[in-house]
């Protein structure tokens, strides 16, 4: 495990040092990282560590049987991989984007890092099986690491048929998600309800009302976090990039307002990975180049999400 | 879906505009060289309709003469608009079975249900090639409005990609992309009329599926950010206006 010296002059430290004490955002120890090694997170169930930054598929690798894009994907993943990556994440409902996982994923020789997300998406639960069998065909994997119920769609009865997948061995992790900040009371419910290992939730610079209650619960739990739309699928981008960086980027090594963005969300103690969603090589390192250098403090963060709110 | 006031157009969109655009350079190299051809026949389409209806008004000579090329004129009346339903249902199911069903369903879930309605339509006309003969329109504003989205179907649509900065393989043809075959169509239901009350009943039906998909893409293609939205609205709002008010 890569350690940064932490740097108070500047503001600057580990991504643990707002939440030490939380075993999620404790770097896992044991592993001596190279240099150029990512940033990871534990998972709190295990203590897996996972690189912080992932990878998504929605929109981006929903390619249909477009052949030089699904290439220009595995060109992607490869990449993703190349840097350190290891989770990437899906669902049934985006389009084609399972496929165009597995044939990246078999193009490269079903890399051993990878770290598969999955989600269950099916109202009629006697069919989540059939789902999560195809899904597992796309992708041309053995099992999955983690399922998720997508958008808690019927998760009363899927997650304790997930629960006995893991509890078999045909699962390693069981999780929740939902997007853009809705049914966060529910997501709770079945936080402090529920033995998860997951929760996917949306988060960014500008959406942070998860840091109200979703985020302390999830470290009170014990549950690690995965973030989607941390660029409110490129919206944010595209309206940061008509501004200049701050100069406090360059304290934390950002050179791109993907980085500021990704540090920012990566950074927060209760994070364990993020998953933007890319179709392009030069965006996904600048992407992964978030998982290293120089980290944000609490104030250094504070101070990102309030001077990107004034843009 | 309870908090269904929070979604927006977007969270529905999930492709992205580069691999959509390319949808159409993958029919046109599948398709390839039915383009011409297409637009040729479409064009020789409008050049005969121009003529107005067919009849023997004009027609000098014996008597015999004007009867027997009053006959030709209506046999040939009826060819024409057998030909045109044929055609017309023919791509409306190559456009439901190659474009809507083989290429966009894959990144969009309810492009199967397009695919339904553009068969459908394709049956319809199908229907409509076996029933009594099309009519050229007499109405001057359908004739006029009607050729007038017939031209821009075949001859301006396909450029609308060069317009947008996209390579000229990716240029919407008539019979192979969605937008020009529901325009043109508007086109041809403005173009003809109907004397059976049967026949008229299902001209009015055939008017759907087109309006509806033109309201469709231009949701699309405005979710998208393309400016092209306002083209298939244009032209259905167009279409309906004179249907409803031309005369």
């Amino acid at each position: 495990m890569r350690t940064l010296a932490p740097d108070p002059q500047r503001r600057l430290c580990l991504h643990a040092c707002a939440g030490a004490a939380v075993a999620s955002a404790v770097p896992a120890k044991g592993q001596a990282q190279a240099p150029s090694a990512p940033l990871t997170r534990r998972v709190p169930s295990s203590g897996e560590a996972l690189p912080v930054i992932g990878l998504g598929s929605w929109i981006t690798f929903n390619v249909g049987q477009d052949g030089a894009a699904r290439d220009a994907c595995t060109q992607v993943v490869k990449a993703f991989f190349a840097d350190g990556g290891r989770l990437i994440d899906s669902s049934p409902m985006y389009g084609s984007s399972q496929p165009t996982i597995g044939h990246a994923l078999q193009q490269l020789g079903q890399p051993p890092a990878l770290f598969s997300a999955e989600k269950v998406w099916i109202s009629d639960v006697a069919r989540g099986q059939a789902q999560i069998e195809a899904s597992r065909l796309h992708w041309g994997v053995p099992r999955f690491d983690l399922m998720q119920v997508h958008n808690l769609l019927s998760w009363q009865l899927h997650l304790p048929r997930l629960l006995e997948m893991k509890a078999s061995g045909r699962l390693r992790y069981v999780g929740i998600t939902t997007s853009e900040g809705r049914r966060h009371a529910q997501i709770e419910e079945v936080m402090r309800t529920q033995p998860i290992d997951f929760v996917q939730i949306s988060y960014n610079l500008l959406d942070r009302e998860v840091e109200q209650r979703v985020l302390p619960l999830a470290q009170e739990r014990g549950i690690a976090v995965l973030v989607n739309r941390p660029f409110r699928e490129g919206a944010l981008l595209r309206q940061l990039a008509r501004h200049r960086l701050p100069a406090w980027a360059a304290d934390i090594d950002c050179t791109h307002w993907a980085q500021v963005a990704l540090k920012f969300v990566v950074t927060h103690p209760a994070v364990t990975c993020a998953i933007p969603a890319t179709s392009q090589v030069v965006h996904l390192r600048q992407n992964m180049a978030a998982a290293r250098g120089r980290m944000p403090d609490a104030a250094l963060r504070e101070r990102m999400a309030r001077d990107v709110a004034a843009l | 879906m309870a908090e269904w006031w929070t979604y927006r157009p977007s969270d529905f969109l999930m492709f992205s505009p580069r691999i959509y655009w390319r949808l159409f350079e993958s029919i046109n190299l599948f398709a390839w060289p039915l383009q011409p051809l297409l637009i040729a026949a479409g064009l020789g389409w409008l050049r005969l309709q121009s003529r107005g209806p067919a009849g023997t008004a004009g027609t000098a000579g014996p008597t015999w003469w004007r009867r027997t090329a009053g006959v030709l004129a209506r046999v040939l009346a009826l060819v024409l608009a057998l030909v045109l339903a044929l055609v017309l249902s023919l791509c409306w199911l190559f456009v439901a079975w190659a474009f809507l069903w083989q290429r966009f369903a894959p990144i969009q879930w309810v492009a199967t249900g397009y695919a339904t309605a553009f068969a459908l339509q394709g049956a319809g006309w199908l229907v409509l090639a076996w029933q009594d003969g099309l009519r050229a329109s007499t109405e001057v504003a359908r004739r006029r409005i009607g050729t007038g989205l017939g031209l821009w179907a075949l001859l301006a649509h396909p450029l609308l990609a060069l317009a947008d900065g996209r390579p000229w393989q990716q240029a919407e043809v008539f019979g192979l992309a969605p937008d020009p075959t529901a325009i043109g169509t508007l086109a041809v239901l403005l173009l003809v009329r109907a004397e059976a009350a049967r026949t008229r009943a299902w001209l009015r039906l055939l008017w759907l599926v087109p309006l509806g998909w033109c309201a469709v893409s231009a949701a699309t293609l405005a979710t998208m950010g393309s400016w092209q939205a306002a083209v298939p609205l244009a032209a259905a709002a167009l279409a309906a206006a004179t249907a409803r008010w031309g005369r």
